[in-house]
């Protein structure tokens, strides 16, 4: 079986290039993402919402295909409406994360998709889950996703702290996503993020010109110093 | 029509003109010929007990089990006709196993109850099938705790502290209703349900009995298993002592 290969979509599909996020802190979990989505070179989106609701606590960070996260994404929210019918009670994020986890899984020759659940629950609280592309599952304090995401693991390892509170927790995620919309080629646009706790979920937006900024670079040649010219210095003199 | 009664009971596809369907009322009639089965949801778990009618001296001890496992913390006791047990056991154990593929967690028994409900309600709809004649026991400690279900042959299924089916279910209800469930230990629990079934046996009628007893909760680390020989023989030897006394 052939590895999947994000840069062997078919040509034409809609790809979210995508920086994605969430991270867990104690009284719930806040999750972000960029808003770009391209077909190839062309931004065929640039508002794009990436945070998508699956239940009332439960939402995912989609990347990879946009056609294929939206379509699980879908499937999903189905069958977590049909568990909160028959169960008559909420599901946990560990289950909404665990159908996620069985259609990557089974659909995995088929499928590009790179989602991240997070949420929560009575049972355990806020909680973050990583299905990337093969379609393992694995609970994480916090989580990233994307093409962006590459370019910042070293920041994430080097920043992250446990026992956050929302507010550290908003900027963490608002620096992270900011730097690697900087780098990242196919991510940009806005932030958007949502703050996941038992007494709801609140939306939160950074639009492209308000975006934390970071060291961005300086001129090193042309502009600036010449090199200056020792006035004291005579051409050598030449023999005829 | 009058060698053949009314003909309102020929199928459970019929009602009779006032609403009932004979033929899930008949299969009431397997349930309260079988020997009597009850279930304890008590503290820190749930015990099943069941008295198993003996028919043959030549069977071999331990054998036509009427408690089955489900799934890990899920057991069941039948009473009616052993097949359809066996039968409804197998259907549990898939609905079980295709709850843990889809969420990935072990079901909780109320979800695998509403499931059973409906696939035994299923057969009295068509002319072709014939009901369950079983009521059915379960018993688990899921994320809620302790929980026990019966499954009549209707398809109906409620919540318990204390269930009891089969011949001597009026006897056993009464002396589970003296009980103090939602206080008392497991042990203590698997005592009472010894006696009760020890109790309600009429040994005037039949003879023989074996008594099957399992149990899941604390002392089991939530795992549905065979109350151990220890406790097990302790338990009959007071129910036996109980039963001189109560006479």
């Amino acid at each position: 079986m052939d590895h999947i290969d994000m840069q062997q979509l078919k040509s034409g599909e809609v790809n979210l290039g995508t920086s994605i996020m969430a991270v867990q802190f104690d009284g719930g979990v806040v999750i972000g993402a960029d808003s770009r989505t391209t077909t190839g070179s062309y931004i065929a989106n640039r508002v794009t919402d990436k945070l998508t609701h699956v239940h009332d606590r439960v939402y995912c960070c989609r990347s990879g295909s946009a056609a294929d996260t939206q379509a699980v994404a879908d499937v999903v929210h189905l069958h977590l409406q049909m568990y909160t019918q028959t169960a008559g009670a909420p599901p946990s994020v560990h289950a909404a994360a665990a159908i996620f986890q069985k259609f990557c899984y089974e659909n995995k020759d088929a499928l590009s998709a790179g989602i991240i659940v997070a949420g929560w629950d009575k049972e355990v609280g806020p909680s973050v889950y990583n299905i990337p592309l093969g379609g393992g599952l694995f609970r994480q304090p916090w989580a990233i996703g994307g093409s962006g995401s590459t370019y910042v693991y070293g920041y994430c390892d080097a920043t992250y702290q446990e026992g956050w509170g929302r507010d550290e927790t908003v900027n963490f995620v608002k620096n992270t996503l900011a730097l690697a919309m900087s780098r990242d080629g196919s991510s940009g646009g806005v932030i958007r993020m949502c703050v996941i706790t038992e007494d709801g979920v609140e939306r939160l937006f950074v639009p492209g010109d308000k975006l934390p900024k970071f060291w961005e670079g300086r001129e090193v040649l042309g502009a600036g110093k010449t090199i200056p010219i020792d006035s004291g210095a005579v051409p050598m003199a030449v023999e005829a | 029509m009058t060698s053949i009664g009314t003909g309102y009971d020929l199928s459970a596809s019929t009602y009779s003109p006032d609403g009932r369907i004979f033929q899930v009322e008949y299969a009431n009639k397997a349930v309260e010929n079988s020997g009597t089965a009850i279930g304890l949801r008590v503290k820190g778990g749930v015990v099943l007990a069941v008295e198993k009618l003996v028919h043959s001296k030549l069977l071999v001890p331990g054998a036509n089990r009427r408690i089955q496992t489900v799934d890990r913390h899920i057991g069941m006791a039948t009473a009616g006709l052993l097949a359809d047990g066996r039968h409804l056991a197998n259907r549990a154990r898939d609905e079980a196993s295709n709850y843990r593929e889809l969420y990935r967690t072990p079901p909780p028994l109320k979800s695998l109850a509403d499931r059973l409900g409906l696939y035994v309600q299923a057969y009295t709809l068509y002319s072709s099938v014939r009901p369950f004649g079983i009521s059915t026991i379960f018993g688990a400690v899921d994320k809620d705790g302790p929980s026990l279900y019966v499954v009549e042959p209707s398809g109906v299924f409620y919540g318990y502290h204390g269930a009891a089916v089969g011949k001597g279910r009026q006897l056993a209800k009464t002396e589970l209703e003296k009980l103090d469930l939602a206080s008392i230990s497991m042990r203590q629990a698997v005592l009472d349900a010894a006696r009760i079934i020890y109790l309600v046996h009429d040994d005037a009628k039949e003879k023989e009995f074996e008594l099957e007893m399992s149990w899941i909760g604390d002392e089991t680390n939530g795992l549905h298993l065979p109350v151990p020989k220890d406790l097990f023989d302790e338990a009959e030897r007071k129910a036996k002592e109980a039963l001189e006394t109560f006479e």
